[in-house]
């Protein structure tokens, strides 16, 4: 669920670092050269890339905008093929039974059915239509913060990778030490402090 | 900086101490904007969902869930007696005169779901899409802030030299009367 919708799911990230050249140019550039391709490779099993948040099936950030007031927003895509696993074993049940009638034996070696295996999920894939999920991305650049709306933890793995790729800045998810870390005025004794704390508990025994 | 996924699990603990000490100060009518020295009002009610955990021991872990909108708290204090820990948390929480704010936040991660702001305007052209967006940001900030401010104000308090004194004692008076 994105930005504007009435619920949110998201996930936080403090991005690390500074561009040395003009923001907006760099964010552009980033954003073009790994924008998600036009045109789907049918061998691909995934592909991931950026759309502008407006045209999440064009991604032309030439006539789409990505800079609102002083937030970056466009969104991540990512497009997945899959193959049910039923349509693997109904086919891999027929090719089977055909290679066996063919060659006359009863029985098929290990590396036979690895070939067989390969070549149908080869077939599949190429059929199997990819299905395109989309997370919008919210970008403070100036307070160094980012909301990704997403918590599922495949499309923030793809999505810290594709933008240390794409920017040359590290997001920092944040949760409790890092919030510590990267938000917290603590000097670095407190932070020493904050690393050797171990877990409460609150149990009749503590109470003094 | 510690490798990330370390640290991630090693201090999952102070994100679950966190949600039960937004319990405590919820119980306790503390004064939430008092406390993260804000300039403007700040409550914060139980939503409709609370998960308590308690490590036994042996690896196993015990879950309390409790879900609904009128449900009573009774077994989550039971499981707090027992030394359960608060691992997510639905809150409703009210920021100045009529922002309201509901969500979801897990201890672990800080993730939030479910999270309603106060409604923004619908766009119907650009240049309110635009508004809407501003706004959209604004709110989501402010209330990240605030959860933020409000955890940072928790860690103070528990690397204090008188945690030991005030704050844990004041925490389990609460749970064990």
């Amino acid at each position: 669920m994105g930005l504007i919708s009435s619920t949110h799911s998201m996930s936080r990230y403090h991005i690390e670092g500074q561009f040395e050249a003009t923001v907006m140019d760099e964010v552009r550039k980033g954003l073009i050269e790994n924008a998600i391709p036009k045109i789907e490779n049918e061998y691909e099993e995934l592909s991931a890339g950026w759309t502008p948040y407006e045209s999440p099936y064009n991604p032309d950030f030439e006539k789409f905008p990505f800079i609102f007031g002083t937030y970056f927003l466009f969104s991540l895509r990512i497009d997945k093929k899959s193959i049910p696993a039923k349509l693997i074993q109904k086919h891999m049940a027929l090719a089977i039974e055909k290679k066996k009638e063919e060659s006359g034996r009863d029985f098929l070696a290990k590396n036979e059915k690895a070939e067989i295996k390969e070549m149908i999920l080869d077939v599949l894939m190429h059929k199997t239509p990819s299905i395109p999920n989309i997370y919008d991305v919210l970008w403070s650049y100036e307070d160094k913060n980012l909301f990704l709306f997403s918590t599922q933890k495949a499309a923030n793995e793809i999505f810290e990778t594709l933008f240390l790729k794409s920017f040359n800045l590290k997001p920092i998810r944040l949760f409790p030490y890092t919030i510590v870390e990267t938000k917290s005025k603590f000097s670095a004794p407190e932070k020493d402090r904050v690393l050797s704390l171990s877990p409460l508990k609150y149990v009749k025994e503590n109470h003094a | 900086m510690l490798d990330i996924a370390t640290a991630y699990n090693k201090y999952i603990f102070l994100g679950n101490e966190f949600l039960t000490w937004i319990w405590f100060l919820i119980e306790n009518d503390q004064d939430i904007a008092a406390i993260t020295a804000s300039e403007f009002p700040i409550s914060m009610e139980i939503g409709n969902s609370i998960v308590l955990e308690n490590n036994l021991g042996d690896k196993s872990k015990e879950k309390i869930t409790i879900k609904g909108d009128k449900a009573g708290l009774e077994e989550g204090t039971t499981a707090l007696k027992k030394g359960a820990l608060v691992t997510e948390l639905n809150l409703l929480c009210k920021m100045g005169e009529e922002e309201e704010y509901k969500f979801t936040i897990k201890g672990e991660s800080f993730n939030l779901t479910g999270l309603k702001t106060p409604s923004t305007q619908p766009s119907k052209s650009e240049e309110e899409l635009e508004g809407m967006i501003l706004e959209k940001a604004y709110l989501l900030l402010k209330v990240t802030a605030v959860i933020d401010t409000l955890f940072l104000k928790y860690i103070e308090q528990r690397i204090s030299d008188d945690w030991k004194t005030k704050g844990l004692q004041q925490i389990n008076s609460w749970i064990h009367g």
